[in-house]
């Protein structure tokens, strides 16, 4: 099916054989809102490369496939020893674990968590909380494409943390998709918010791994919400197997004194296309966005960050670095905007490209817009390769080529790689780093 | 004893510099009444055709202006810049206005004398021009190009520098060959709007291992009302030789918002050098953004020889709407692209402008520096791109877009796009925002000097890397100029 708008027509022909299988939640609140995004669906066309936010990115090959619905599709039987290879060690977390978006029960592991505190999947909590989901479902993240309007459509699972105002998760939550299925091409759709209260904490480390060789869509929309003095740490590293598409939206809206941090590693996926905004809803709120993304084959890899500064005295902090490696084609579109009574501002944004092969490609956009005149705003780009002299230097030194240039990235890597606060996450992203470009791990 | 602090500064003398900057008045707004031979309102094949024919032009420039025309009917009028303004009502534009008697002058007297108490006015001694500064001035009033100073002394080294009209007759396979080679007819809407309808323009065509003795320069002028004004500048250096040409505008203060879509074309061969310098301060409109010229310009350089230069350097202080994005095509090897700008917008003035460096060739290099100061309630934006082809190995850029916001109503933005598809590349791009530093004015103060003119210099520092790269005539018009666009604040 080549044509975007039988593809449409295809999604939209198979919402009656969902709802049959959603029993007996047609009254909700919950399935009003996935009937509306369906008509949002239908009044929108998948974004061309002629659309200025998708102008490096051509979605055509992902609309060549029918994928298939989680529901629909057999669920593959895995046992908890097969999940080991898929999980960060060395640290104590409480474990999520999702199979195609939807939760799996017997495979996660939640331990004691603090009064109040949820840690569930989206469609436990409709049954139990309904009144939460509802107060903060679709507040933050808006539908305004195709993908997020298909997920919020057919959205079936996903996590739900909810932190109570001065409650403070002290593992971070671990939380696991595996994407896949046997014989069958498959769209998983998660569906999570997070809900951190005044004074609160919370650490999420989302991976995202491909568990079958088989081609899917993993199409995800994240809502967060930041309290007053909140600290939210949120890790998502993508692995997705290399015939994976994943097209994934985080939204955040920050409260005052709120600190929120996002790190993306992006390793695998055939396309990928990662949106993250932030909203810095008022005073003293500080963001922060570190990126890394590793290219090789034939991998496309979007990035697209919007920092909105709407009140005054906040910091945003942006640092996006990338390793293109064979046929890859990296994308950054960093946009950080100033409102016109934000006033002292503070925010940076940099982004750092480095091409290891001749055929590796970059198209970087940082952008400001800038509407307050008290602000220190900057941004840098650069795109190169590794540093001749040095790798000259090193190698005069008697070390071999190859440990030369992974020293090299090492180093370029390093700044990405430092910013993460769990030690033992920080050794395994280094080895999957290596890993993914084929390289000798230093 | 008092306590001094920085703040103070800062919020009052802030404010009323930011409260004067508005103040400020064109002080450059007149009128000259002389008679014109002006077109009715309304464009159509009818009218492209009458201009043509105006001109005496041979037949395949009038083949080429309809088809330009008939593009130009097929394509939407863009709207990505970051600018607003009412729709333009392309049929409410007088296509072509000329003064009524135009004689080839050989000296000054000839001229008629209302048009030079105008170019006094504009602050142009003709007289002493000639000899003074080694400047040949081609003044074109409105559309048509009145007098040329210094062409023998240019033709003696077989450097032709006329009016196109001019040049269609006198070098007809010259014009031929390269207009539109540059900037195509298909290329954009104002491009192809252009291309039917161009009145007048330069036309410089620097032979084999010929240096350009002095700078050339051109004042245009916009003097009628309601009239289009349609430029076109072809420049054509061929290998080994060298030119700087300078362009610069003044217009009368008017009401009604005037359009202006010029194209300027430069080609260089190889070892060939080409420096473009504008000073534009048109009408930017009055204090409430009534008025003022829409500048939607295509300026394009394209490196045809290898070790070839072009070098665009910009001071922007005028015009409503500034929509301008001067390109350089980097195709023979070891070509160099430069641009250096500085565009300052004030009360209801947008800006949108930027560069475009396109890497074809191996070992091409290009440097992009650009300064934006805004105020009032004007938007300035960057945009700009940096592309690197498969095959331009060894290409280097360095970018650096500064911006300075000067009260809390302005904007100030930045657009870059970086395309990058060779990895022997190496790419560079600076961007920062912000506003007159208040412990910079804090230090000039406690040094005795006024906070005027301590704005003054800081803004004069802010664009200095752009003013050396301004011929020395024009470095001291443009530190002029802008000391008027945010007069009040320095001084």
């Amino acid at each position: 099916m080549a044509n975007n708008e039988n593809i449409k027509d295809w999604y939209i022909s198979n919402f009656k054989s969902f709802e049959e299988k959603l029993n007996g939640q047609s009254q909700s609140f919950f399935h009003k809102f996935r009937k509306d995004a369906l008509i949002k669906f239908s009044e929108l066309e998948f974004p061309t490369t002629k659309n200025e936010e998708w102008k490096y990115t051509n979605i055509n090959p992902i609309l060549k496939h029918n994928f298939n619905h989680a529901f629909n599709s057999v669920k593959p039987v895995i046992t908890n020893e097969e999940i080991q290879k898929y999980l960060f060690s060395g640290f104590e977390f409480h474990l999520l674990v999702f199979i195609n978006g939807i939760y799996s029960e017997e495979l996660s592991d939640i331990n004691e968590l603090p009064e109040g505190v949820i840690v569930d999947s989206l469609n436990n909590v409709l049954k139990s909380n309904p009144e939460l989901i509802q107060e903060h479902l679709s507040k933050y993240s808006k539908v305004d494409n195709s993908f997020n309007a298909l997920n919020s459509a057919f959205s079936a699972d996903g996590y739900v943390v909810y932190v109570p105002d001065g409650k403070i998760i002290e593992k971070p939550l671990q939380i696991l998709f595996l994407n896949g299925a046997e014989n069958d091409e498959v769209l998983s759709l998660p569906r999570n918010i997070i809900i951190a209260g005044n004074n609160s904490q919370v650490k999420v480390i989302t991976t995202f791994y491909g568990y079958k060789k088989n081609t899917y869509l993993t199409n995800a929309v994240n809502e967060i919400f930041a309290g007053e003095n909140s600290i939210v740490d949120l890790y998502k590293i993508q692995n997705e197997n290399s015939g994976a598409f994943h097209i994934d939206k985080t939204d955040v809206y920050q409260l005052k004194h709120s600190v929120f941090s996002h790190y993306n590693f992006a390793f695998g996926g055939k396309i990928v296309r990662n949106d993250i905004n932030s909203v810095l809803g008022d005073e003293f709120t500080e963001t922060n966005y570190f990126g890394m993304y590793l290219g090789n084959e034939k991998q496309h890899i979007d990035n697209h960050t919007f920092i909105d500064h709407a009140k005054p005295n906040c910091v945003s902090n942006e640092l996006y670095k990338g390793i293109l490696d064979d046929d890859s084609h990296g994308v950054f579109n960093g946009k950080i905007w100033v409102r016109p009574d934000a006033q002292k501002t503070n925010a940076y944004q940099s982004n750092k490209t480095i091409l290891l092969s001749k055929n590796a490609k970059i198209d970087t956009k940082p952008q400001l817009e800038i509407y307050a005149d008290d602000v220190k705003c900057s941004h840098g780009a650069t795109i190169g390769r590794l540093d001749e002299q040095a790798y000259f230097y090193i190698l005069s030194r008697g070390i071999s080529p190859e440990f030369a240039k992974s020293m090299l990235i090492r180093a370029f890597a390093n700044d990405v790689v430092e910013s993460v606060k769990i030690d033992e996450l920080r050794e395994q992203l280094n080895h999957m780093i290596f890993e993914h470009l084929h390289r000798v791990e230093i | 004893m008092a306590e001094v602090r920085a703040e103070d500064f800062g919020s009052e003398e802030q404010a009323k510099i930011v409260e004067d900057l508005t103040k400020s008045d064109y002080k450059w707004g007149w009128e000259t009444i002389i008679d014109h031979d002006t077109f009715p309102k309304g464009l159509s094949e009818e009218v492209v055709i009458a201009i043509s024919k105006k001109k005496n032009e041979p037949n395949w420039m009038t083949e080429w202006r309809l088809k330009a025309y008939r593009h130009w009917l097929t394509m939407e009028e863009p709207v990505w810049a970051k600018v607003h303004y009412p729709k333009i009502d392309y049929q409410d534009i007088s296509y072509f206005s000329a003064p009524k008697s135009q004689p080839e002058f050989e000296s000054l007297d000839q001229v008629d004398p209302e048009l030079l108490r105008t170019f006094e006015k504009l602050g142009i001694p003709l007289e002493e021009q000639k000899k003074l500064a080694g400047v040949a001035v081609d003044a074109v009033f409105d559309s048509v190009s009145v007098t040329t100073t210094f062409k023998k002394s240019l033709a003696e080294k077989g450097i032709i520098f006329s009016s196109i009209s001019e040049a269609l007759h006198e070098h007809p396979e010259l014009v031929k060959k390269y207009i539109g080679s540059v900037v195509p007819y298909t290329d954009n809407y104002y491009a192809a709007l252009n291309a039917a309808v161009f009145s007048d323009g330069s036309f410089v065509y620097i032979p084999k291992g010929v240096r350009c003795p002095m700078e050339l320069s051109t004042y245009f002028r916009i003097n009628n009302i309601d009239t289009g004004q349609f430029e076109r500048t072809l420049i054509v250096a061929e290998d080994n030789s060298y030119v700087s040409y300078l362009e610069g505008c003044t217009a009368p203060m008017r009401d009604k918002n005037q359009l202006h879509a010029a194209v300027v074309e430069l080609a260089a061969f190889d070892n060939a050098e080409i420096k473009y310098s504008t000073v534009q301060n048109w009408y930017p409109g009055d204090k409430d953004g009534k008025g003022g010229i829409y500048n939607f310009v295509t300026k394009r350089g394209a490196c045809r020889g290898k070790n070839s230069k072009i070098s665009w350097t910009q001071v922007e202080t005028g015009s409503a709407i500034t929509w301008k994005y001067p390109s350089c095509i980097l195709q023979g090897d070891n070509s160099i692209g430069e641009f250096y700008s500085v565009a300052v917008t004030n009360n209801f003035q947008q800006a949108d402008t930027g560069t475009k460096m396109i890497h074809i060739g191996k070992n091409t290099k290009s440097t992009i520096i650009s300064k934006g100061i805004s105020a009032g309630k004007s938007d300035n934006s960057y945009r700009g791109l940096v592309k690197v082809l498969k095959n331009a190995d060894g290409a280097r850029n360095f970018s650096q877009c500064d911006s300075m916001l000067m009260g809390d109503k302005c904007g100030a933005h930045t657009f870059p796009y970086i395309e990058v598809d060779n990895n022997t590349a190496q790419i560079e791009h600076e961007a920062t925002t912000s506003k007159v530093g208040e412990d910079q004015i804090f230090y000039l103060n406690q040094r005795g000097i006024s906070t005027q003119d301590a704005v003054n210099m800081i803004v004069n520092g802010f664009c200095k890397e752009v003013f050396n790269n301004l011929p020395m005539e024009f470095a001291v018009e443009a530190q002029k100029l802008l000391a008027i666009s945010l007069e009040g604040s320095v001084g």
